[in-house]
């Protein structure tokens, strides 16, 4: 059914072109030939083909737009005829014979249009009988393109300020007038064609209906472009009568239109000069329309105008914009109960973000928006509208764009009740956006309530909330979260330390209800903060001499202990035997022996009972290794302990390569440059021999499994070993031993049963480079290794 | 001219949340046609991140990456040098500059690039170059006290390079360069 109604559309425009370019033809040759009678017959016969009700405003517009360039050329032939004699009183007579109404009014407007030019009678005059006439056209889409019409060509032949067409006798009065009453009539013409037609057919109208509203609107541009309507005229003639007929036509459409049209056309300053009026016609709309769009709209225009320059922000000051603007929000809301959520927070976004730009300063206002704003939310529960949801996220973004700092918006107290309302999901993602916000603006949040009050408020990040659905997180998503939260960690200081670990443990407090997941994520930085504490504290400015209770780097371990040892629930025994090693450490430079001690028996525990894959051993024990190479608070027994257990350990590592390793490694606990009673040459002997043993073993399994004997690595490895030493004067250590050594590696190189390895061959020769060189030297070094043939 | 960057043990984000700001506008990518890190970065992102910077990244294991795919040693060779890679916390005593002589005789390369210590280090013994571009972020190190925020940018052209280090001391960044040449006979002279 409806592709016939458009092909028979078509059809009809087809016809009614063809019929009026036939005429035009016809009224062109007239026009050639001075044939005002002929002129005359044929553009009236031409403008009939507009007296169709057949099309749609679409197509009517294409056939008003043909006819509109014919009555141009038109209008140039009367304007000649005029020059040629022809009064143009006589030719505005003339045209009223017209046969038809409607082409006797086109006619009659473009005579008129002459008629002003010639100024032979007054502007106002002729253009108050040509609205007063087009009255006699009410079909709707015919009577609203015969108005534009004359709208189109009185514009430039208003009566204006500082236009030619400005009399004694005609004043911009008179143009407003003009114009105010054109449109009073195309509206009501408009809102008539809401009622014509059966109901079935609705929404059909109201799609023409929408076609032509900016015919409507223009009106109202025209005015807005009128000199001499000042901000007095605007607030006492023009905005009156235009919400007049707004308020009176009863119609949702145009009201909905006109009100935006009103707020897009005329400038910021009127409005906000006339706010109490404009505000005041609301709540008199009907009930259907989208106010808080139109309310939207406004406060977005006003507060972009606030932003454009501070100069206009005393102005709204002065009007009281945000009490007005908060109060007929209010009872709007109020007015309309069952208005949807989306509804309600889109209009309490658009009024924060005005009372951010206008009044930057004042919390308490912002504060207030929010407050009304979790009134209305608390009566709705939890929301599960996705606009209304995206809503929230920008109300909130709001303050925290506004004024790029949390501390801030925290000081909104009804900020976090907002918050409240949100399911889990967007209350992380709005997490991301505060945590963005404080690592993009470097915020310092210094005290430990507001970390508490900060932690508070991302707590979808923190831990599982109440109904979250678990399973559905993507683990990508969840370890980016979590990361951010190890940053914004890294982001809480305050070098007054009693401050800062208080901060320390309100951050602990919070972490510790995330659960398994999240801890291998967020105890790192929180460890690595208190050892930063720990360090302050042991500071030069650091009065030894602290008040009871204060923070002492042992409180600080105590706290490190107990936080390190929930990450055996996850389990990550390799995470949590770093972090004790680390600690131990740190504790060596607080001198504290009995705390050190206590965190190497826990990465001892660690490594015997938790950490059983290979790979994660050989790094463990280097670690182990490493970190009690440079302790210098054991005493004697407690260091032997530890030294027997992780030689032991390196023993029984899986492969003979990683325990060779490992054991000539633990050559250096013997060892300890900067401390004479550490240097006991034996052990360290003891140690490179067994790993010569581990070393030989390991060929020879080499040999038995595979009918070579691998590569000498190892051996070139202890070489260096002892090289080292050597050098550094361990008696027990001589030129022969180095020899034999170097022999014995020569020897298996040459072996038949040995595997070329070009690695372990450069790394030979570069050893025996080395050697070399260091004879070269003279001196001591020279002399030390002389004995040694290369 | 190639440019090589090295640098390391960011500890992102367990020990810093980011790189310094001035660090970042200097890193642009397009510039460097190498990058050589120690470890410890030591998340994806940042891996991401350094692989904007140049596509020919090159990453050894710290202890704390997050990808433990990462190898323990690596070398290439960039011109006529060839480089070595390693974390460092492998070679004990961590920081011990014969110790770390033996791995880059072991390595058999010209420039040995380690990290672990967080404390900038360029020094040349007979058998080469040990170079150490410090903490990037200037993270917390149980090593070193005073950690400032350190990267490392060499310039190699034939047999020379030219070792740039860039400090971020008090907010400023403030840049010290050491040249270092390679005679014909494949080593390295000052």
């Amino acid at each position: 059914m409806m592709v016939d109604g458009v092909e028979d559309e078509e059809k009809w425009l087809a016809a009614g072109i063809a019929g009026l370019q036939q005429n035009a033809f016809y009224m062109h040759r007239a026009l050639d030939s001075n044939n005002l009678r002929d002129a005359l017959k044929y553009s009236a016969q031409m403008l009939s083909e507009l007296r169709t009700s057949k099309l749609s405003p679409q197509k009517y517009y294409q056939l008003y737009m043909r006819a509109f360039d014919e009555l141009r050329k038109l209008e140039m032939f009367f304007k000649e005829e005029t020059r040629r004699g022809c009064s143009i009183i006589d030719l505005y007579e003339l045209v009223q014979h017209a046969g038809n109404i409607l082409p006797r009014l086109y006619l009659l407007c473009t005579v008129g249009s002459v008629y002003i030019k010639s100024k032979e009678a007054p502007a106002k005059d002729v253009l108050k009988d040509l609205v007063e006439m087009c009255r006699g056209i009410q079909h709707p889409v015919r009577g609203l393109f015969l108005r534009s019409y004359l709208s189109q060509i009185s514009r430039d032949k208003l009566p204006d300020i500082g236009s030619e067409y400005e009399g004694d006798a005609d004043t911009v009065n008179d143009a407003m007038e003009f114009v105010l009453q054109n449109f009073t009539e195309m509206n009501k013409l408009w809102v008539r064609m809401q009622h014509q037609g059966p109901a079935r057919e609705k929404d059909k109208r109201e799609k023409e209906r929408s076609e032509l509203r900016d015919l409507v609107g223009k009106n109202l541009h025209v005015l807005s472009q009128i000199e001499g309507v000042d901000l007095d005229m605007y607030k006492e003639t023009v905005l009156p009568r235009v919400l007049e007929q707004v308020v009176n036509c009863k119609d949702e459409i145009a009201q909905c239109y006109l009100m935006d049209c009103i707020i897009q056309v005329f400038p910021d300053e009127y409005h906000l000069q006339t706010l109490e009026i404009l505000l005041g016609a609301f709540p008199q709309l009907q009930p259907s329309v989208d106010i808080k769009t139109v309310l939207s709209r406004l406060m977005e225009r006003l507060s972009n105008y606030a932003a454009s320059s501070t100069e206009v922000l005393p102005e709204f000051l002065q009007v009281e914009a945000f009490s007005k603007l908060n109060n007929a929000i209010g009872k709007v809301i109020e007015a309309q109960a069952d208005m949807p959520i989306l509804g309600a927070v889109t209009l309490y976004s658009s009024l924060l973000t005005f009372t951010l730009h206008v009044h930057p300063d004042r919390l308490d206002y912002a504060d207030q928006v929010l407050g009304a704003c979790v009134k209305k939310l608390s009566g709705e529960g939890k929301l599960e509208d996705n606009r209304a949801t995206k809503q929230i996220v920008a109300l909130l973004s709001a303050p925290l764009d506004k004024y790029n700092d949390i501390v801030t918006v925290l000081k909104l107290s009804n900020y976090p009740s907002v918050m409240e309302y949100v399911d889990s999901e967007t209350n992380k993602v709005m997490a991301m956006v505060i945590i963005q916000s404080i690592m993009k603006n470097n915020t310092q949040i210094s005290t430990a309530d507001k970390v508490g009050a900060l932690f508070e408020l991302i707590k979808g990040l923190i831990r599982d909330l109440d109904g979250a659905a678990h399973d559905q997180v993507d683990e990508d998503d969840f370890k980016e979260e979590q990361n951010s939260v190890a940053r914004l960690i890294q982001m809480l200081q305050n070098d007054d330390t009693e401050e800062m670990f208080k901060i320390i443990c309100t951050v602990r407090k919070h972490i510790l209800t995330g659960g398994p997941k999240r801890l291998p994520f967020t105890v790192p930085p929180l460890v690595f903060s208190s050892l930063k504490l720990v360090r302050q504290l042991q500071g030069p400015e650091e009065n030894p001499f602290g008040e009871e209770g204060s923070t002492t780097p042992k409180k600080v371990f105590q706290l490190l202990n107990q936080t390190i040892e929930t990450l055996y629930g996850v389990p990550a025994p390799e995470l949590a035997l770093r972090l004790y090693l680390q600690c131990a450490e740190a504790a060596n430079d607080s001198d504290l022996e009995p705390v050190a001690y206590e965190f190497f028996t826990q990465a001892y525990i660690l490594y015997e009972e938790e950490i059983s894959d290979s790979r994660a051993q050989v790094t463990a024990i280097h670690l182990i290794i490493g970190t009690l190479q440079r302790m210098h608070v054991f005493g004697v027994e407690n260091r032997d302990t530890l030294t027997h257990k992780a030689t032991g350990y390196s023993a029984k590592l899986l492969k003979k390569p990683d325990q060779c390793r490992a054991v000539y490694a633990c050559s250096h606990l013997f060892w300890v440059d900067d401390q004479d009673n550490m240097k006991d040459g034996e052990r360290v002997l003891l140690c490179l021999k067994r790993a010569l043993r581990i070393a030989n073993a390991a060929q020879q399994m080499s040999n038995a499994t595979r009918g070579s004997t691998g590569s000498v690595t190892l051996f070139v490895e202890i070489l260096n070993k002892y090289l080292y030493f050597f050098e550094k004067g361990n008696t027990q250590i001589n030129a022969a031993a180095i020899q034999s050594l170097i022999e014995l590696i020569t020897a298996e190189m040459q072996s038949e049963s040995n595997s070329p390895d070009p690695a372990a061959d450069a790394f030979f020769a570069s050893t025996l480079r080395y050697i070399q060189f260091q004879k070269q030297k003279g001196g001591a070094v020279g002399e030390k290794y002389e004995p040694i043939k290369v | 001219m190639v440019l090589v960057l090295a640098i390391g043990d960011l500890h992102i984000p367990h020990r810093a949340s980011d790189l310094p700001q001035k660090f970042k506008s200097m890193l642009v990518p397009g510039k460097i046609q190498h990058i050589i890190c120690t470890g410890n970065l030591s998340i994806k992102e940042v891996h991401d991140y350094l692989k904007s910077l140049c596509p020919d990244l090159h990453v050894t294991r710290g202890e704390y990456d997050e990808d433990s795919r990462y190898p323990e040693t690596k070398t290439l060779t960039i011109g006529q040098f060839k480089l070595g890679i390693c974390h460092g916390h492998q070679v004990i005593p961590w920081g011990d500059l014969d110790s770390l002589a033996m791995l880059q005789r072991q390595l058999d390369v010209d420039i040995l690039v380690t990290g672990h210590t967080h404390q900038f280090k360029a020094y040349k013994h007979e058998g080469g170059v040990v170079i150490n571009p410090g903490s990037a972020t200037g993270a917390y190190s149980s090593f070193t006290f005073d950690v400032n925020p350190s990267f490392v940018l060499m310039d190699i052209d034939g047999l020379r390079v030219v070792v740039y280090v860039y400090e971020l001391i008090d907010g400023e960044v403030k840049v010290d360069k050491i040249d270092f040449k390679k005679t014909a006979t494949t080593r390295l002279a000052h």
